[in-house]
């Protein structure tokens, strides 16, 4: 456990040296949500409808540009050798790296996205789905992440082959959260989709830590 | 005795004996395709009959429905020669891998594009966000994503084993991806071949269409033991094995 906390430490201090980084994907979460009105037209109801999707979307799009910052600066200095040659299981410190991760590139899109919502005049029922949604789905985003990012550590071309390989394995984070919103805005409620966002969190959260481990000791191999 | 039988086996587990295996097979899973091809087109083009409803333009679920079968098992097939190139650390399984990707990828395309086809006279249109579709266009999404993985890494061995990790991945993915998917089900009609239930189309249909899926089958085999026979070639070119080759020497 102090291992894990100690990792998570490690990145966020890191981070915070170096904050460009960080605030880019946030930013770029923001300004993307902004542009789909400038796209399709100010009306509120579309904008209304289509606002959970293109949240979504722009959350998938955000928390991909730094998965490959996951292991590759560590990679790069050697970090992520001494890592795997460590007492502690590697699974443990992977866990850390995802749980960093989450906390820098998760969780701000999280508290933001109900400001986001708000330009497209969800209620705020609605906004409280959608965090929800975003709360149990961004962690799922990082943990499915680290598979890809781990399998396209130090190749040419990684960022765009991540992304190939990533988006459609985020298929149904996407469909189970923008639906619970528009289920929960049509009458529906959202229970069901939260329920299958968190199951499939669960799954992540004990598979996705070791086929990334092991992606990484082919890496280093 | 046993002991006799696994080491016969286990054999062909070795690119070198499995070459000239391949080689010697796949003639007859070309003739085999040939036949099967032969007899599935002349019933799915003048003995099954024509659709009440549909008329002749039913016709092509005679390509569809096979490919889109075979686009299924094969990424099946492929994520267990992944998984048994990680568990054993066999050379062969990564390359069989290897090979059957394209005929995957190629197989979940003619099934989306013959789909279209299909769906254009019949629906109307050429594709809808039905979940079929959907998944099947996410399965070619994967199918590319292995092959492009594959061949962004240089060292054949990595490549073999961060293929089969993303391949196992995958196939865990696809059940929940299909189900996922199938909350937004639209214009798709129900299965109409069931395991269960007693079919709901005429017999000779049936036939047709086994018949054809049998014919995509050996193709697909004939075609991944060809390929898997260049990539031995391709990664064992240093070999002495290789260079005694008369198809090499020549």
């Amino acid at each position: 456990m102090n291992a894990i906390l100690a990792i998570i430490r490690r990145d966020l201090l890191l981070a915070m040296r170096r904050k460009s980084e960080v605030l880019t994907a946030v930013f770029f979460f923001v300004i993307v949500t902004s542009l789909f009105p400038l796209g399709i037209g100010p009306e509120s109801a579309l904008l209304k409808k289509i606002a959970p999707g293109v949240l979504w979307v722009a959350a998938l799009l955000a928390t991909m540009l730094g998965l490959q910052r996951m292991f590759a600066p560590d990679h790069h200095d050697g970090t992520l050798e001494q890592m795997l040659l460590s007492p502690t299981p590697l699974g443990l410190l992977v866990g850390g790296k995802i749980a960093a991760h989450w906390l820098l590139s998760g969780l701000p899109l999280v508290l933001l996205a109900p400001v986001l919502g708000l330009q497209f005049d969800l209620d705020a029922g609605a906004l409280g789905v959608l965090m929800l949604a975003l709360l149990l789905g961004t962690p799922l985003l990082s943990l499915i992440g680290a598979i890809g990012a781990a399998l396209t550590l130090g190749l040419r071309g990684g960022g765009v082959l991540l992304s190939l390989l990533v988006l459609p394995l985020y298929v149904p984070a996407l469909i189970f959260g923008a639906g619970a919103v528009e289920a929960h805005v049509s009458g529906l409620g959202a229970g069901g989709h939260l329920s299958l966002l968190a199951a499939l969190l669960a799954l992540a959260i004990f598979f996705a830590p070791w086929a990334t481990t092991a992606a990484l000791r082919i890496a280093l191999e | 005795m046993n002991e006799n039988k696994l080491v016969h086996w286990f054999k062909y587990a070795s690119p070198q004996s499995f070459y000239p295996l391949a080689g010697k097979m796949i003639p007859w899973f070309w003739a085999l395709t040939a036949v099967f091809g032969i007899a599935g087109l002349w019933i799915s083009f003048f003995v099954a009959p024509t659709d009440a409803q549909q008329g002749e333009g039913y016709r092509i679920i005679f390509i569809h429905v096979p490919t889109s079968w075979m686009s299924m098992f094969i990424y099946i097939v492929l994520a267990c020669w992944a998984g048994l190139g990680l568990a054993l650390n066999t050379r062969l399984s990564g390359m069989m891998a290897q090979a059957l990707a394209p005929t995957g990828a190629l197989m979940a395309f003619l099934s989306l594009w013959t789909g279209a086809f299909w769906g254009k006279p019949m629906w109307g249109t050429w594709w809808v966000w039905d979940a079929r579709l959907t998944s099947e266009l996410i399965l070619l999404f994967l199918y590319l994503g292995f092959i492009a993985l594959q061949a962004a890494i240089d060292d054949p061995r990595r490549a073999d084993k961060a293929g089969a990790i993303l391949a196992l991945v995958g196939v865990v993915n696809v059940p929940i991806i299909y189900f996922s998917v199938k909350w937004w089900n639209t214009l798709h009609q129900g299965s109409s071949v069931s395991m269960t239930k007693s079919p709901s189309m005429a017999t000779t249909m049936l036939w047709g269409m086994l018949l054809m899926a049998l014919c995509f089958w050996m193709y697909s085999i004939a075609v991944a033991l060809m390929r898997v026979r260049a990539i031995i070639l391709e990664r064992e070119a240093h070999t002495e094995w290789v260079k005694l080759l008369d198809e090499v020497k020549s």
